[in-house]
């Protein structure tokens, strides 16, 4: 990673001007914070918010940017990963947004950051009290192909009718003897809703179940922002017979070694030729010290 | 003993169009009630309103829940109804696409509501997934076929299993036999006839059939424009009809 990137700033030294701090104007910011509240307050249920155009298309992180543009302060120290690399187009230019029209530090190491915004990934390092993980969602209803109708999927979780939820996971295991779901894996939230906890892999998961961190989720498109407070119990739905499980992989991390982070196969030349690496970067750097 | 279901003067609207008018009845324990009449007489409007599916204007439906004990059907919060419906009662609609699932496979429609009601352990929701395809005779190795390879007859009585796995009392079935050949209607009628009986179901059976109606029903209910015009026991009615609208409807089945 290099680190002029890491560290890129504003020339000038202060926000840029043209816009207002952190690009969307105070009144956006509080019906915001304010949406963001009531999701804190109902863990896994989805609040609607004005979702307003950002300077990115829809489906690269609206959503989770505007709720960082309403809780990033001066003294934050930002954080952006797309699929755990810090060094995708899409982490990048979040970064340098923020650099620009909020004037804060930013980072590429997961403990010195006190906002992550992510997508697809959550960082293997351990997240502490303290910081604040968002989540950019693309599709935030856990139980749209399942039910087409917003009016009935809402009915389902107002009367936690969660049964067709399980049918999903039965039929992928009458199909395939196990439950083939990898990735945006359905979750219960404190005992009551069920969530969808954006495509992290599965893997994943287990890091949501009682984070000391504070998770918020935010669907541009969709206008949705809800929350797991710290602390919170997130349980991955599963059968008594057949438990969740996580990933495995044989192989360890080629670069630096790791057997317990989430590994990409990479294919590197036309024979076909592969190597599996972490997909967090700034783990993977940090264990070739 | 109080009646499992009683309707009394239940009255439903569409704009000026009325549909049913002043109807009720008692509904006892093991007893299948048959409301017959010809298409647009009211009749699926009014299994809705008992349903709790429609809203009707006037009168109560007033349902004896093992759970609750009497309950009007209509002042029942949604969540309670929600969950009488998939406990307590089935509904078994003309169309079996309507109550199916058809993007899942055969053992998750049967599977749906013991998972809805907390079962969450896969093999026991498979035997008694397979167990009730056996007790509707669809061979047991179509268990993971959707329902879309299933021809008519056999989606009607997966609808049928996948309505009374839950051990509900009280069936509510709209032309259950409606748009089928007459050897399959007769394989359901006999195989539902057997249900009825060993489950000791209730059951309100709407249907233009009175085959069907003979064959299943205890007592019936004719209806003509939203209207009960006579009701009395099965064989009295079709055998001895007082009503002039009974009497042609007897009279225009055909001889075979």
């Amino acid at each position: 990673m290099s680190e002029s990137i890491a560290d890129a700033s504003p020339a000038s030294g202060g926000p840029d001007q043209a816009y207002n701090y952190a690009y969307l104007d105070e009144q956006t910011k509080r019906m915001i914070r304010r949406a963001i509240l009531k999701a804190v307050a109902v863990p896994g249920y989805q609040v609607p918010f004005g979702g307003r155009e950002m300077p990115l298309p829809y489906g690269w992180g609206t959503g989770g940017i505007q709720v960082t543009a309403a809780i990033i302060g001066r003294e934050d120290t930002l954080k952006v990963i797309d699929q755990g690399a810090d060094d995708t187009t899409n982490a990048v230019s979040i970064r340098r947004f923020f650099a620009k029209v909020a004037d804060v530090a930013t980072t590429t190491s997961t403990e010195d950051a006190s906002i992550i915004q992510t997508r697809h990934r959550v960082p293997e390092t351990r997240l502490r009290e303290g910081q604040i993980i968002v989540f950019q969602v693309p599709i935030p209803e856990p139980l749209r192909m399942l039910e087409p109708r917003e009016t009935e999927t809402r009915t389902l979780h107002a009367l936690s009718e969660y049964g067709v939820m399980q049918v999903s996971l039965y039929e992928s295991i009458a199909r395939h003897g196990r439950i083939a779901k990898t990735y945006n894996y359905p979750v219960l939230v404190n005992g009551r809703y069920i969530m969808s906890p954006s495509p992290i892999p599965k893997f994943d998961n287990p890091k949501l179940d009682r984070s000391p961190a504070l998770q918020l989720y935010g669907a541009g498109r969709e206008k949705r922002i809800y929350a797991v407070p710290p602390h919170t119990p997130v349980k991955s739905l599963d059968f008594d017979d057949h438990p969740f499980e996580i990933e495995r992989w044989d192989e360890c991390c080629a670069l630096c070694g790791s057997r317990e982070s989430f590994l990409d196969e990479v294919i590197v030349d036309d024979s076909g030729k592969r190597m599996f690496v972490c997909s967090d970067t700034d783990w993977c750097e940090r264990h070739q010290r | 003993m109080n009646p499992i279901l009683s309707a009394s003067g239940l009255g439903k609207r569409f704009g000026d169009r009325v549909a049913c008018r002043d109807v009720g009845f008692d509904l006892w324990p093991g007893e299948v009630l048959g409301v017959v009449g010809e298409s647009g007489s009211g009749k699926t409007t009014l299994l809705n309103c008992l349903a709790g599916r429609l809203h009707p204007e006037t009168g109560t439906v007033v349902y004896d829940s093992a759970a609750y004990g009497q309950v009007d059907v209509h002042d029942l919060s949604e969540a309670r109804r929600r969950l009488l419906s998939r406990t307590e009662w089935g509904f078994v609609n003309q169309d079996a696409r309507e109550g199916l699932r058809m993007g899942v496979s055969a053992g998750a429609n049967i599977g749906e509501r013991l998972m809805a009601i907390g079962a969450r352990h896969y093999g026991d929701i498979r035997r008694t997934a397979s167990e009730w395809l056996g007790r509707v005779e669809i061979e047991q190795d179509r268990l993971d076929d959707r329902p879309t390879t299933y021809s008519g007859g056999m989606r009607q009585r997966l609808q049928i299993a996948r309505n009374l796995v839950s051990g509900p009392r009280l069936v509510f079935m709209d032309e259950p036999t409606g748009g089928l050949d007459v050897s399959v209607q007769a394989r359901i009628l006999d195989l539902l006839r057997g249900l009825v009986e060993t489950l000791h179901l209730s059951a309100v059976l709407v249907t233009h059939d009175l085959g069907v109606a003979r064959l299943l029903t205890h007592r019936l209910m004719v209806m003509q424009g939203g209207r009960v015009v006579e009701e009395g026991l099965t064989d009295q009615v079709l055998d001895d009809p007082q009503d002039a609208y009974t009497q042609m409807l007897v009279a225009s089945i055909l001889p075979v």
